[in-house]
């Protein structure tokens, strides 16, 4: 046999032996770098040549790991598949010792664990959902009693921590809201203004735009980009700090972590949001008058008298009212979402995706109601 | 045991910030030893381990990886030596959104032309040898301490590379399972011949373990003393030896 060359890992030698039997004389590495290879070489060599008797020399390897155990076992499956048999010679203990890891599987574990049946998935879908449930109806009397705690001992409350919160989520917040707005007004007055000009109602663009962002608009813009910005920052927070064992540290020190970790969150988001949506509104009036003065020749003080005459305080407070029921959501779910998580990096970020996708269905179902409630009880 | 280093470390200077942790530190690692770095709190042997592992790059010196430099490498450079060397984090790292296996699969997946099927029976394999068969469907929150550890152990050898670093080994382990898993590691020394650096400071492991150990010095900013850890244990005149050895202060 010619010795191995430096590019070349491994050797053999084939020679078939009485019976229909062969036998294969390796040499030199079985590991990661070639046990493709031999699987690939020996394997068809088998299903061509079809031995009674597969013999393995091991004599001249000199490594082999569980890459080469491996290939070892395919060839062994083979032959046993094509009915003929398979046998090693010359294994040092160390080969041996690798190979006593495959013959130690267990028969069950190479068996694919079957997937469970529809009505174990329903079942197990149904006390999932019971359970969230159930811990949504606890958290919710968890918040409720920190809040009547945290009012019935102001000195409890975070004060430092719920002034970083209202920064965060208020102050941080306002750049964004305020471009955002200012061309949302900017947008609906264009839009309304290609209609209403046909009629010669052009300076009815103040009120539309007026009315529509303090009343709708505007407190479900802010209320979106609340939940996308400190929503999803509330929820990954805590998902963290519950990962990371933080939550558990603050109950084991005594801390009751709802009162610890919600309370200023959401304190701090009912107090904001509302103000951060009367700016989305002062915006999207600057917004329209933009478009009123450059585009529609109406003079600024005929376009804000006209805002002034139509808007009314009632509107101004029910979009701010509307907001506040946002923000108590927002962080409510935020938080929920942080606690609920369960495992690991991944978890994190399902918590986060779900807080917002949760709130932001929120804002809209409990805006239908403020404007079902609008339109027959006010 | 074969005579060469794989691992030499020639006058590293390593710290953070201007700040220097570490400054002419120099050892060399020999093929198929089992290697300890020890040392007390804030004395450097993370920093060293990271850089060791190229996660960072030092301030100067040299990190030989089996003849490469990857303190002055390019990228190209570290990726062919982070494919010699398997990393055993503290908390295993394992990817939380795998399975055991999947995880275990990844990089085999990434680096060999196996079947999908000789692969399942590799992973199958590599679990076997640190005890965890049956565990294959198994998410790592679903599994204890130990488990993921030797899970971590088996992800790190997937390719069985020629260096395995070890990162506190038996922290948060019981005295049981750090035992296990010190067995584990000689037998995988022993059979594979693979070459293991373990940062630890666990003192019976250390004895039990290693074939040679340094102990760092957080005021010396470098290496203490070199040595067979049980003969520094039974006959070091040190007195700073000695009082890591007796943990006294």
């Amino acid at each position: 046999m010619k010795p191995l060359s430096k590019s070349e890992s491994y050797g053999y030698e084939i020679s078939e032996v009485e019976a229909g039997g062969i036998y294969i004389f390796l040499r030199g590495r079985m590991d990661s770098s070639n046990a493709s290879q031999l699987i690939d070489l020996f394997g068809s060599f088998i299903k061509d040549r079809h031995p009674s008797l597969l013999t393995i020399d091991l004599k001249k390897v000199s490594y082999l790991d569980d890459f080469g155990a491996l290939v070892l076992v395919e060839l062994r499956d083979m032959m046993s598949s094509n009915g003929g048999r398979f046998q090693l010679v010359n294994a040092r203990e160390e080969v041996l010792y690798v190979l006593h890891s495959e013959n130690r599987i267990r028969p069950n574990s190479l068996i694919k664990a079957h997937p469970p049946s529809v009505f174990v998935r329903y079942g197990d879908a149904i006390l999932r959902y019971a359970a969230d449930v159930k811990y949504l109806i606890s958290f919710v009397g968890s918040v409720c009693l920190a809040f009547a705690y945290s009012f019935l001992h102001p000195r409890s409350l975070r004060l430092d921590d719920t002034f970083i919160y209202m920064q965060k989520t208020g102050v941080d917040a306002l750049p964004i809201v305020g471009l955002l707005s200012f061309l949302l007004g900017l947008i609906t007055a264009f839009m309304s203004s290609v209609q209403l000009q046909q009629f010669g109602a052009d300076i009815y663009v103040a009120s539309l735009v007026a009315l529509g962002m303090s009343r709708e608009l505007g407190p479900i813009m802010t209320a979106i980009l609340v939940a996308g910005r400190s929503g999803s920052s509330f929820a990954a927070e805590i998902a963290t700090m519950k990962i990371s064992e933080e939550v558990d540290a603050l109950f084991t020190m005594g801390f009751e972590p709802t009162r610890y970790l919600v309370v200023p969150k959401i304190l701090a988001s009912v107090i904001v949001v509302p103000i951060l949506t009367l700016f989305s509104d002062l915006f999207a009036i600057l917004g329209g008058l933009t478009v009123g003065v450059l585009v529609l020749n109406i003079t600024a003080s005929a376009y804000i008298s006209q805002t002034l005459m139509d808007l009314t305080l009632f509107d101004v407070f029910w979009g701010v009212f509307k907001s506040a029921v946002f923000a108590l959501q927002i962080s409510w779910i935020g938080c929920l979402r942080g606690f609920r998580v369960d495992g690991g990096a991944a978890s994190v970020g399902r918590a986060t995706t779900s807080a917002v996708v949760s709130s932001i269905f929120l804002i809209i179902v409990s805006d239908s109601v403020f404007a079902i409630i609008l339109r027959y009880w006010i | 045991m074969e005579k060469d280093p794989i691992i030499e470390v020639k006058q590293l200077r390593a710290g953070y910030n201007g700040n220097t942790i570490l400054e002419q530190v120099s050892f060399g690692v020999l093929k198929g030893e089992v290697f300890v770095i020890m040392g007390g709190s804030g004395c450097g042997k993370t920093t060293l381990f990271k850089h060791l592992v190229g996660l960072i790059k030092p301030v100067s010196g040299s990190i030989i990886i089996d003849g490469d430099d990857i303190a002055h490498g390019d990228e190209t450079l570290l990726r062919k030596v982070l494919r010699k060397i398997g990393v055993l984090y503290q908390s295993a790292a394992l990817f939380n959104s795998m399975t055991i296996a999947e995880n275990i699969a990844l990089p085999i997946r990434e680096y060999t032309d196996l079947s999908e099927k000789s692969i399942d029976t590799l992973v199958k394999m590599k679990l076997t040898l640190v005890n965890l068969d049956g565990y294959e469907n198994y998410l790592p929150s679903e599994i204890s301490g130990g488990m993921k550890k030797r899970a971590g152990l088996a992800r790190a050898m997937a390719l069985n590379p020629e260096i395995l670093f070890f990162d506190e080994p038996s922290a948060g382990l019981d005295p049981v399972a750090s035992n296990e898993l010190d067995n584990l590691i000689i037998q995988l020394n022993k059979n594979l011949g693979t070459t293991m650096v373990i940062v630890t400071h666990e003192l019976r492991s250390v004895c039990h373990i290693a074939h040679r150990a340094i102990l760092l010095d957080k005021n010396k900013k470098g290496i203490l003393v070199d040595g067979d850890p049980r003969y520094l244990r039974d006959h070091s005149t040190d007195p700073m030896v000695k009082a890591f050895f007796n943990g006294r202060s």
